[in-house]
Formats: structure tokens, sequence, C-alpha cells
């Protein structure tokens, strides 16, 4: 991964505008430690990490997350270089240390040790209170057009991703347009997961019965990793799947493509196939999806996954009367 | 008559948990076997099994600790071991198996490893610096001490017979329910941590009692040493939290065993209700775990300053602070859950409120060092490694207390550094720092220092070197509990990773060797007066190990620091105080009821795990039996007479005599 402090730089200007608080890093001198900061990281960041980060989202997470630190940076590594002094300068061995036994309270020290830790949070809180509400996944993107809606369902142990506005749906690759906001609507069929794109930012758990929201975007066309980020079981290391950020004419022609090329249809009927748990599934695509499936799968009109259907665990014991 | 337990129960087919259940039960039936030839069956029942001496329970607490200590980290071994293996590989563990193994990594650190350790110090030193001859309830004692071991002995049976949840050390619903999880594992799991968490409260009430009811004459609140304090407030935790973790098992027992829908996916269902249930116990737990290290920190950091604790005040302000904000915290464990920006930065605040008070002992602590004159014992390089680690720790704990950074980091390596950087670095650190400092008063020999040393550095240099590069694939979007993964980038922080718990495992291999060669030089290693770090609290003012009456005559408190001020007294004046007119004491009896409770117990649990239901009734009938024949008893006290006691005590004022010329001659 190249190093290029004046992108850097860019990213931080660039996310000012959008998403993040600019409270805390107006300041010139500051900025430049959080670049330092930001190399550092982006360093160790080579790959499919969260750093450097591809949306705005994610730049919004990542700016938050590198001031944070920083903020921390400046009381933690006096503390811990003070530790070590003292421990040093008063062993007992050192002669030339004043042993001061009687030194045990004084009103202007315990001013500061609270008042410390107190303004850090101050300032802290502050950062966290707005990044909150900035970087609230449920809130849509500022922009002038129109988000993608994706409906994405965690399944065991794959996903599937629906497009409403297409009426196509895919397994275990998701595609889309890049610069565009995306809208996902999530929930799952069976047991937890979260849905993570680490470049793109923000994660979020998909639970049975419950729709979750989550805004994201890719600034650039790329490849990136996507995954499950919350454990869900024995197959849950391969829930992860390509995410493929394509240019918007590409994405158009990738959509026509798959209405024409795909074979299989997304009914009730097959959904329920879908369902059953598998790992390691190949990616593919539905060039028809059913209407409305996914508000059957959050209603549970259409019954949830069936767990493990042969049955290896020791003392298993299946309940009936379903 | 078996319920659902056959042959196919014992996982013939994983060699593995196995082969280790055998390896365990054999050195346990061998030990057993053993202690029973040599003849010490005897003593061992009627000095420590049926003891109901809060010392004797406390080393117990602490033996069970280590013996789990080095369950769980077989288990942390296995995973590293596994993750530096299975890139674009399958490694040697399936997934079903992988997936039990950090379950019970987890689940046995933290409250078979950690919780005991605590309890365990709680046990052997809050009485005696409270100055008084035991708790509240000694036999209630007891019993929560066996019922713990209970839990963990089922969770160890789980390797031999049937299989341990795969769920994580948290099972949330629906993956814990019956549907997804129809094995045992999730039982095994459920009904430990019930049997084991009634002994958890019923340790958590006899504290609170103790410390709020039994304290020595003038030992007024503000002149309690500052562990009282911190176990005051970790047992007033348990009381409040451990009914919530034992409502919400219960709900996915129900869920499991009766067709309840409290957590399931149907009929109305909801699995967020387990999730904010767990942590309104599980963040507490953390503190719980947390606060008595924080105890031990104050002492050893004092005690080996030679200066009393530093603002004294603000660190008991600030440790019921903590205890209070513990329980405004929860929902921090899952900003991903989508629960909307108010509430999400309304858990983020006070979950950084929770690192003032923090900050603020951490200070304390700091200037309690300034102008003393420091020595490098075992215990202080804990506490110093303590400082250290905890800074970093407790800053990464607030970045993720900072919802856009959660959204990326949570359920990262990062989130499995950071938790083990606290428990570690606070709690595992202040484990051992009180284990060292404390050891003298309860055996009567000290630990050799230099193995100790070399196995801190061990444990301080393997930390950093499993952790940091956790650290590192947190922010390159490794999620944890992974089985394999196919990221090039993230292999070679793994393997690094696999490298420290190898130094970590010297660590161990020293400690083990420090015990033994301690053991064997026990003679050399005595610690004859009682009082081996120039102690404080009234601990050190008993020969070591103390009698088991404590204390001849109830010691009189006049200041906080009350053996220092004693000592610096006699120093003065250079005579001990006058010999007291001894009386006859009476003391607790030893009962059988902890060990038979359990004894019921462990067959309740297993039966209820494997549907046996008559065995679980009979078992249930035997523990009720034991209890109410342990109300009905007679004679509850025996009596040491005035002679006997004034002889022991004669003992240990010539050693004190002594040890005041010494310090006499030094000064």
């Amino acid at each position: 991964m190249e190093l290029d402090p004046a992108r850097d730089r860019a990213v931080l200007e660039r996310q000012r505008d959008v998403a993040s608080p600019d409270l805390f890093i107006r300041r010139p001198g500051f900025r430049a430690e959080c670049g330092g900061l930001l190399a550092l990281l982006t360093l160790t960041g080579c790959g499919p990490g969260i750093l450097p980060s591809e949306g705005v989202v994610g730049k919004g997470n990542t700016t938050i997350m590198i001031d944070s630190l920083a903020i921390m940076l400046a009381i933690v590594i006096p503390t811990i270089v003070a530790t070590l002094a003292f421990a040093w300068w008063f062993r007992s061995s050192n002669l030339s240390a004043r042993y001061r036994p009687d030194f045990v309270y004084s009103g202007q020290i315990e001013m500061v040790t609270w008042s410390i830790p107190l303004m850090t949070i101050m300032l802290l809180g502050g950062v966290a209170w707005r990044g909150s509400h900035d970087l609230d996944p449920a809130r849509p993107l500022p922009s002038d057009e129109a988000p993608l809606k994706i409906q994405a369902v965690s399944l065991d142990w794959k996903w599937l991703f629906i497009y409403p506005d297409h009426n196509i749906a895919t397994v275990n690759r998701l595609v889309i347009p890049a610069g565009v906001p995306l809208h996902f609507t999530l929930t799952s069929a069976s047991v937890m997961n979260a849905f993570f794109i680490p470049k793109l930012g923000s994660m979020i758990y998909t639970m049975n019965r419950m729709e979750t929201q989550l805004h994201l975007n890719a600034d650039q066309p790329g490849t990136f990793l996507g995954m499950s980020s919350h454990f869900s079981g024995d197959g849950f290391a391969d829930m992860q799947f390509n995410v493929q950020a394509l240019p918007k004419d590409g994405f158009s022609a990738w959509i026509d493509e798959t209405r024409k090329g795909a074979t299989a249809i997304l009914t009730s009927q097959t959904y329920q196939d879908l369902a059953k748990q598998s790992v390691n599934v190949a990616p593919f695509a539905y060039s028809a999806v059913e209407p409305d499936l996914f508000h059957k799968v959050v209603m549970q009109t259409l019954p949830p996954g069936p767990g493990p259907v042969v049955e290896t665990s020791p003392g298993a014991s299946k309940r009936g009367g379903k | 008559m078996l319920g659902k337990l056959t042959w196919a129960a014992v996982p013939l087919d994983h060699p593995i948990p196995l082969i280790a259940g055998c390896v365990a039960f054999g050195v346990v039936g061998g030990f057993v076997v053993y202690v029973v030839l040599k003849g010490w069956a005897p003593y061992l029942w009627r000095e420590w099994i049926t003891s109901v001496d809060h010392k004797r329970i406390g080393v117990m607490y602490i033996f069970l600790a280590m013996v789990m200590l080095l369950r769980g980290f077989s288990d942390a071994i296995m995973m590293r071991s596994q993750q530096a293996l299975a890139f674009r590989a399958p490694g040697y563990l399936p997934p079903e198996h992988y997936d039990q193994i950090f379950s019970a990594h987890g689940t046995l650190m933290i409250l078979f490893v950690a919780m005991p350790f605590m309890i365990g110090l709680i046990n052997i030193v809050v009485p005696l610096q409270l100055g008084v001859r035991d708790v509240a309830f000694p036999t209630l004692n007891s019993v929560g001490f066996w019922l713990t071991a209970t839990g963990a002995l089922l969770i160890n049976l789980s390797l031999l017979i049937g299989e341990f949840a795969r769920t994580g050390w948290l099972p949330y619903p629906p993956l814990s329910g019956i549907e997804y999880s129809p094995g045992v594992g999730v039982d095994y799991y459920l009904w430990s941590l019930q049997i084991s968490g009634v002994g958890t409260l019923l340790t958590g009430v006899n504290f609170v009692t103790t410390i709020l009811k039994i304290r020595a004459p003038g030992m007024t609140y503000m002149r309690m040493p500052i562990f009282c304090w911190t176990s005051l407030a970790s047992s007033l935790l348990i009381v409040a939290a451990f009914p919530i973790l034992t409502a919400t098992l219960a709900m996915l027992l129900l869920d499991r065993y009766l067709g309840f829908h409290f957590f399931t996916n149907e009929a109305g269902g909801n699995a967020m209700m387990f999730m904010n249930l767990i942590w309104a116990w599980g963040h507490p737990e953390v503190y719980i775990l947390v606060l008595p290290a924080f105890g031990v920190f104050s002492e050893v950091v004092s005690t080996l300053s030679g200066k009393p604790l530093f603002g004294y005040r603000s660190m008991v302000a600030a440790t019921m602070a903590i205890c209070v904000l513990a329980f405004m915290v929860w929902l921090h464990h899952f900003f991903t859950m989508g629960a909307g920006a108010n509430v999400n930065a309304f858990f983020a605040v006070t979950t950084m409120i929770i690192a003032v008070p923090t900050g603020v002992k951490v200070f304390n602590w700091l200037f309690t060092m300034y102008g003393g004159r420091i020595r490098f014992a075992p215990p202080m390089l804990w506490s110093i490694g303590f400082l250290v680690t905890f800074a970093i720790g407790g800053m990464t704990g607030v970045l993720l207390s900072v919802p856009p950074a959660d959204f990326v980091l949570h359920n990262s390596l990062f989130l499995v550094a950071h938790f083990h950087n606290v428990i570690i670095g606070g709690v595992l650190f202040g484990a051992f720092a009180g284990y060292t400092f404390w050891f003298p008063k309860a055996f009567g020999f000290r630990l050799e220092e230099g193995l100790g040393r070399a196995a801190f550095w061990c444990w301080f240099l393997g930390f950093y070197l499993a952790f940091m590069p956790l650290y590192v694939l947190g922010f390159m979007g490794m999620t944890r509990r992974m089985q394999h993964y196919d990221i090039p980038e993230w292999h070679p922080w793994l393997l690094l990773a696999a490298a420290g718990v190898v130094v970590i495992l010297a660590g161990i291999g020293l400690q083990i060797a420090q015990l033994v060669v301690s053991f064997r030089h026990r003679e050399q290693l005595r610690d004859t007066t009682g009082d081996p770090w120039n102690g404080r609290s009234l601990e050190w003012s008993t020969s070591s190990p103390p009698p088991a009456f404590n204390f001849a005559v109830l010691p009189r408190i006049e200041e906080s620091d009350a053996y220092w001020q004693t000592k610096q007294r006699a120093l003065r004046q250079h005579v001990l105080a006058d010999e007291p007119a001894y009386e006859d004491i009476e003391l607790p009896r030893n009962s059988a009821t902890g060990v038979v409770c359990a004894f019921f117990g462990t067959f309740l649990g297993f039966a209820l795990i494997w549907h046996i239901w008559w065995l679980a009734a009979i078992s249930f009938l035997g523990a009720f039996a034991t209890f109410v024949a342990f109300a009905w008893r007679d004679r509850t006290e025996y009596r040491v007479s005035a002679d006997e006691v004034a002889r022991i005590d004669r003992e240990n004022r010539s050693a004190r005599r002594a040890a005041l010329a010494q310090l006499g001659a030094a000064e």
C-alpha cells in the first residue's frame, strides 16, 4: 500500500463535508497529528482492512476512530511514561530520591486527577455523541441521487442479496454501482449474523423477524471483502462474499446480463431450498424474484431456516410439533 | 432409564477431546488414588474438604482457578495454533470442535478462573484485614465453593461425555435454541452456570454481610483497607447482577426444555431481549472481576512503596462510582444492533464516564509511588505491568465505546485484543500480584523470587506478543471465531500471535516451577515474622499461616493502616503492647454440607443435561435433605481454651518482638 499524505489529507477534507463532525479536527496541528497516525495505521491496513476506507461512511468511521485515538494517546502516553519514570526514580536503592511517606493527600493533585479524565471524556463524549448521530447506520447519505435499494438476508451459511428495483437476486456475491448511495434493508432467515464490508464502513446485525437499515456507498470501482462478523454456527467462517463495485454503466450492463443470463428464479419454493444449511455455496444469481419475498422472510410467512437436518450432535433432541 | 445418554455420547470420532478428557480425568483420578494410598484422605477430608475456615476455602478457590487456568490455556493454545495453520487450509480442528473450544475457553476463563481466583483472594484476606475471626456464614462459604467446583467439573465432563456449547461463551439465541443447537452442549453450559451461579451468589451475600456487619471494634468504614472496599463493591455487584444471569439462563432453559418462547424465532420470542439481559449481568461481571484486582494493586503499591495509599477517599469514591455505573452501560456490547442514534450516544457517554473514576485510580497509584521507596518484588512487578498494560486496554475500551469506531471494530480481533488486554492486564495480573503477595500469609513460606520475576517477564512480553497482532488484525478486518480463512495478509500476524502464546506458556511453566521450588525450599523461605513485606494492614499482624481463630484477641482500631501504626508506636516505645487477657474462643465446626450438596448437585446437573429424570429427582432430594440435616444440627461450634490461645499467641508475640528488634536496628 502506497502512502500518500496528501491523499490522506484530502480524505479528511472531503470527509468533513459529508458525514463527520468537524468540531475537533479543525486545528491544523491536530490534523497533522491525525495524518501521521493515519499513515501509521494505513501501514497495517493493506488488504481487506478498514483502512484506507473506500466510502463516505467508512471514512467517517475511521476518521472518528483516529481522532479519538489521538485524543486519548495524549493522556495515555504521558501516564505510561510517568508510571515507568516514578517507579524507576523512587526505587528503594536510589538514595537521591526523597522519601515522603506523609505524601498521601493533596487537594490540588486530586483536583487534577479528577479533571483530566473528566475533560478528556467530555471532549470524547462530544465526538461520540455527534458521530453517533451523523453516522447512524439508519440515516440516509446526503446525495442528489436516489439510493439503490438492496435487501440482504443472512442464511445458514450464505448471503442472499435481492435487488427489488431490478427484480434480480444474487447469492454470496454483491454487485454495486460505485458513487451511488446504497440503502440496505437486512434480516436473517435463521440465527443472528452481522453484515460487514470493512472497506465501506459500518456493520449491522441481521436478526430474524427484524429489519435493520444500513446506508453505505463506494466512492470508486473496486473489489472488496464482505463477511458475516457475528458468529452464527459451524459454517460461519465461509460466510464471506465478494463485493464488486462497478462503474454506473457497468452496473446497468450487469443487471441486464443477469436478467438474461441467469437461469434460476427465486420463489418461495426455491427460497426454502436455499434456506437449508449449506456451506461454500458458489456465487450465483437469480434472474427473477417473487414479489415481496423479502417481506415474507421478515414476517416469517416463509418459515425460518430449519437448522441441522442430519444430526451429528451427541444427545440431540429434536423438538417436533412444527 | 438413562435418558438421552447412550454410548454415542462418547466422542470416539473426535480423538482430541477424548484424549484430553482421559488425560485430565486420569490425572485427577491418579491423584485421588495416590492420596488414598498415602493415607492422606482423612487429613484432606478433615482439614480441607469439610473445612469452613475462610483461609482454607480461599486456598481451595485459588487451587481450582489455577487448575482451570491450565485447561482454559490449553484451549487458547489450540485456538491460536488452529488459526496459525488454517490459512487456505482446514487446520486440524473441524468447525464443530473449534466452536466448542472457544466457547469453553471464554466460559472457563471468566467464570472458573478469574472469578474463583478473586473470590479466593477475598476469602483469604478480607476477614484478616477486618480484624475478625471468620466470615458471617462459614458453612455457606463452603457450600459456595463446592458448587463452583461442581460447575467446573460438569464443564470438563463435557469433554468425555457429549459435547460443550458451540455458540460462544454467551449463547445468543436463536443459535443456542433447541432448533439450531439440538445437542447437549448448550445444556452443559446452562446447568454448569446455574449451579455455580448459586454458589457465587451465596458468596456475594456472605461478603456483603461480613463487611457491613462484622468488623473489629473501631474498624469504621473509612479505616477499612481499600481491598475491603473493592471486595464490598464486587460483592454488591454479585448480589445485584447474578440473579439476572440466573433468570436469563432459566428462560433459555425453559425455551429449550419445555418449549417456551422467550427468545425463539417464532411465537413472539425475541432474541434481542436475551442480549440485553445477558449483558445486564455481563458488564457488571467485568467489574466484579476487576474491582478486587484494583484492591490488590492498591495494597501492593502502597505496601511496597512504603507509603499509605495516596488519595484514599478518592479511591473509595471511585470504587463505589464504578459499582453504580457498571449497571448503566450494557448496551455498548451491541451498538451494531441498530438501536438508533440517541440510544447509542447515551450508552457511549455513560461508558466513557466509567473511564473517569478508573483514570483517577490510575493517577492515585501513580502518586502513591511518588515519594515512595519502591521494592521491585514480584507483586510490584505485576502491579507496574498492570499500570502500563491497563492504560492501553482502557484506551482501546474507550475507543470501542465511540459508536462510529465500534461500527468497524465490533466483533473483530481488535475487540478480542481489547478485552484480553483488560482481563489479562487487569484481572489476571491482579490475581498474580495478590497470589505472590499473600502466599506467605496463607502458607507460612515465601515464593522464590527469581522464578517469580522470570514468570512475570514471560507473561508480560508474551501478552504483548500474543495480543498486539490481534489489534492489527482488527484493523485489517479480521472478525473473531474464524475456523479458517483465506486472506494472506492476516496469516503472518496470526503466526506472531501464536508465538506469543508460546512465551506465555513459558511463563506458566515458570510459575509451576516456582511453586515446586518454593515448596522444596520452604524451610529457607519460611516467613517467621508473619510480616514479610513490612505490611500495613491487619493480616500482617497474625502469624503465617494464621491460627484458625486469626486473632487471639480482637484488635482495637484507632486509625487507618492499623498494623503500620501499631508497629510505629511499638518502635517509638521499644515495646509491644501488654499481653492481653486471653479467653476461650468459639469457632464453627467443620461441615460436610458443602461437599455433600455439591456431590448431589453434580448428579443433578448431569441428570438434567441428559434428561435422566429419576436421577434428577433423587439428587435434588439429596441436596435438599443435606440442607435440612445441616439446619437441624445441635452442635455448631467448638471451643479453643484460653490456655491454647495463649500458647499460640505467645509464639506469635515472640516472633513479633524479634521482628521489631530487627526493624529498630534498621531505623
